[in-house]
């Protein structure tokens, strides 16, 4: 008896809790031993329209991808994407070779592609008779404030490549103070037309490169006067490389020497940063996704109404099949609901339209264990036993079939949830996720609440005047 | 008593009328593979209210706007209302061009989706789902034999569960050949997941079968088999088809109300579940009873030599 109570009791204190979780606000962060959690519903892109696109890196596929270089690369397309003032984006590595972003919210997928595709700005700068150590910010003439942000429309003329936003400063720039010397750009990355790592006769790194036809003018011109000075190769305002102009280039191709100690991968790199602009890693787009607003929209209002229709009809057909025992499983079906969008909501378990179908699913599900149950509670008090004792058998008894049957369904899901994890598949892995949540949750709803229900209705009533209730 | 068993025969001709069909279809037209596996692209729009298009006239424009071969363009209009089509892989710049020119020609339409995947994710995911698809069978059918293996003969247990499972794949996948036909159906990643979904279902509703079937052994250890299979049969037959009916309900309220673009994958669904209970019961317990007898020793013999029953 006190132990029943007691049940009752944490069966009771979860419900509220699970409540106050479902109904809370969003945002609100709750501290618990030390954890802190926002408690909030999070939409997958099916469910609030947005883009989603892959990048993978564009090398052989042999060749490995620098861990290091692909987080640079992801941090450079953060920023990027945060100049599209989107209010939650998500920038991942994926892998060991691709990145994934997705835009809640945007609907224009050009533009999207541009902002990540976009180069950086690559300018050589007339550094003078010294060099510029590596790293430096600095000014150039091309942009006296290389702080101030421009409008998203303001497209500069003279941006490597069109883009629709101004490239903003990527890499931590430094406020600089207008005293400050400005640098003369002598021609920007626009006029390069191709680089190349490779190596000279004395197998020293050097990367190769050739100009367009203004380059070629603008550079003869300048190194044809200006011999042993230094010409700087700045990317956003910073300088990447600063070699030595050892004579005058006028054919339009040229070397880069790399200084002593550098190897063929560095050479390899200022040749990537020549060609792609910022991004240390070239990538290219490996796949897109875009919803519309309103089919997400939709989505979320349909799904709401099938979950509620079919959550009504379950309960009616068990109220009306097992009566009594019926009612009880509706509770802990209540229950269960409560609690499964609770751990929604907790973990956080992004919510996608195929994952929204595994939990209404599951709830056609968590009735099994109950249906099980009651099927054996009618052929234990048909055979006559009373009725508390034909619960405990009824539960026991079909325990075996409901543990072996989950178990199949869970290792359903654990498959599903690592397919799940190919990129073009992972819609299955919030319908695997849900499914396996629902499962589980469902072993503990459907039994032991169940279970603790009818016990406590049987301290209080007398069986043998109410046999009808139970549908024998 | 109803004899299920006794008429064991006649479940499996109807299995086959069911199977036999799909099978011919999935070997005449294959199956519509999705760009999810073969990599393209996928828009779906939706016309201003009252617009009349043609998909020739569209097949036209996209052809015209992208550079593709017709062969390579499908239009298809679909069940919602919608507009779908699919090309080969096309980019963000065209994609806009595309939508321009559909715009100027059709009037405000609305861009409901816009998918493209490339060849190298479309392979991988072809490779995982192959993956999936072992893994799964393998997984379940150790996992069976281990769990009846206190009972004479769990291998056959195991086994005529994993036929009963085959037997849901096939009805399942040979409605998607022949809804793909009719219906312009596509087998994406999320049928893969009904798929291997149902196979989880199937198995859980076999499990029932065979647990009782287990216990009835031992209480009715000396009778015959065939009518303690058939006993056991009747016995689950109200739990598979409550739970069946649960399932049903939950099924149709998010095929009738639900997300559209998830419509496909609860219909496969739905016809899976059915396909697993059907098979659970009519299949995979009678296996069990034909092998115990081993019955395909009269299977090509006269029909003098068949037992007298």
């Amino acid at each position: 008896m006190r132990n029943r109570n007691l049940w009752l009791a944490i069966i009771g204190l979860l419900a509220v809790f699970a409540l106050w979780v479902d109904f809370s606000e969003t945002q609100i962060a709750i501290d618990f031993l030390g954890i802190r959690r926002e408690i909030r519903t999070v939409l997958g892109l099916d469910l609030q329209g947005g883009i989603q696109i892959l990048l993978e890196a564009d090398v052989p596929p042999n060749q490995p991808v620098d861990r290091g270089n692909l987080e640079d690369t992801r941090r450079i397309i953060e920023n990027r994407v945060n100049a599209l003032g989107v209010s939650e984006p998500v920038v991942q590595i994926a892998g060991t070779r691709r990145i994934v972003v997705e835009l809640p919210g945007v609907t224009n997928l050009e533009q999207a592609v541009n902002t990540i595709k976009q180069t950086g700005l690559l300018e050589f700068v007339d550094a003078g008779a010294a060099p510029i150590p590596e790293g430096t910010t600095i000014r150039t003439t091309l942009d006296v404030s290389p702080t101030e942000t421009v409008p998203l429309t303001g497209t500069p003329t003279l941006t490597p490549t069109p883009a629709l936003t101004e490239t903003a400063p990527i890499t931590g720039t430094t406020p600089v103070s207008p005293t400050e010397r400005v640098y003369r750009t002598v021609m920007t990355g626009r006029n390069l037309r191709s680089a190349r790592p490779q190596l000279d006769q004395f197998r020293q790194p050097e990367v190769a490169f050739t100009l367009d036809a203004e380059g070629t003018r603008l550079f003869a011109e300048y190194t044809s006067r200006n011999v042993g000075r230094y010409l700087c190769i700045v990317l956003d305002k910073k300088v990447i490389s600063c070699p030595v102009i050892q004579e005058p280039i006028t054919q339009g191709q040229g070397v880069i020497r790399m200084g002593s100690g550098s190897t063929l991968a560095d050479a390899e790199a200022l040749a990537v940063t020549l060609r792609y602009g910022a991004l240390p890693v070239p990538l290219k787009i490996v796949d897109t996704r875009n919803i519309g607003p309103t089919l997400g929209r939709e989505s979320i209002h349909r799904s709401l109404i099938a979950g509620m229709v079919g959550f009504a009809t379950v309960a009616l057909f068990m109220i009306l099949y097992y009566r009594v025992p019926g009612i009880l499983a509706v509770l802990a079906l209540s229950l269960y609901t409560a609690l499964v969008f609770a751990i929604f909501k907790l973990l956080p378990v992004t919510l996608t339209l195929p994952g929204i179908a595994g939990f209404v699913l599951s709830i056609g599900m968590a009735v099994d264990a109950n249906i099980l149950i009651f099927e054996r509670l009618k052929e234990e008090l048909r055979a006559g036993r009373n009725l508390a004792l034909a619960i405990d058998y009824g539960f026991e008894r079909a325990w075996p079939s409901i543990r072996d049957s989950n178990i199949s369904t869970l290792i359903t899901c654990a498959i599903l949830y690592v397919f799940g994890l190919n990129f073009g598949a992972s819609m299955v892995r919030g319908f695997a996720l849900t499914l396996a949540i629902g499962v589980a949750a469902s072993l503990f709803t459907g039994i032991w609440v169940t279970r603790a229900f009818l016990h406590v209705l049987l301290d209080r009533i007398s069986v043998q005047a109410h046999e009808r209730w139970f549908g024998i | 008593m109803i004899d299920i068993i006794g008429k064991r025969y006649w479940y499996f001709a109807l299995s086959l009328l069911v199977i036999i069909p799909g099978l011919i279809a999935l070997a005449l037209y294959g199956l519509p593979l999705a760009i999810d596996y073969t990599g393209g692209s996928l828009m779906e729009i939706r016309l201003p209210p009252g617009a009349t298009v043609s998909t020739e006239e569209v097949t036209g424009v996209v052809g015209q706007i992208t550079g593709f071969n017709v062969a390579d363009i499908r239009v298809q209009p679909s069940l919602q209302g919608t507009l779908i089509i699919r090309t080969r892989e096309m980019d963000a710049a065209t994609k806009t061009r595309l939508e321009e020119a559909l715009r100027s020609r059709y009037g405000e339409i609305t861009l409901e989706r816009f998918e493209s995947v490339g060849p190298t994710v479309g392979a991988e995911v072809t490779r995982g789902a192959l993956v999936a698809v072992a893994m799964a069978s393998l997984a379940i059918m150790l996992y069976l034999t281990f769990a009846f293996r206190h009972v004479p003969h769990a291998f056959r247990y195991g086994v005529a569960a994993v036929l009963a499972l085959l037997h849901d794949v096939a009805v399942v996948v040979g409605t998607a050949s022949i809804f793909g036909k009719v219906f312009g159906w596509e087998v994406d990643a999320l049928f893969l997941t009904a798929v291997l979904t149902v196979i989880g279902f199937s198995v859980h509703d076999s499990i029932v079968v065979f647990d009782r079937i287990r216990e009835n052994l031992i209480r009715y250890r000396g009778e015959p088999y065939e009518r303690i299979v058939n006993h056991s049969i009747l016995q689950t037959l109200d739990r598979s088809i409550n739970t069946q009916l649960t399932l049903i309900f939950t099924l149709v309220a998010l095929l009738l109300f639900g997300g559209t673009t998830i419509r496909q994958f609860v219909a496969t669904l739905l016809i899976g579940m059915i396909s697993g209970t059907y098979s659970s019961i009519f299949n995979a317990a009678p296996i069990l009873v034909v092998w115990e007898k081993r019955e395909w020793r009269t299977w090509f013999r006269r029909p003098a030599e068949q037992p007298v029953h």
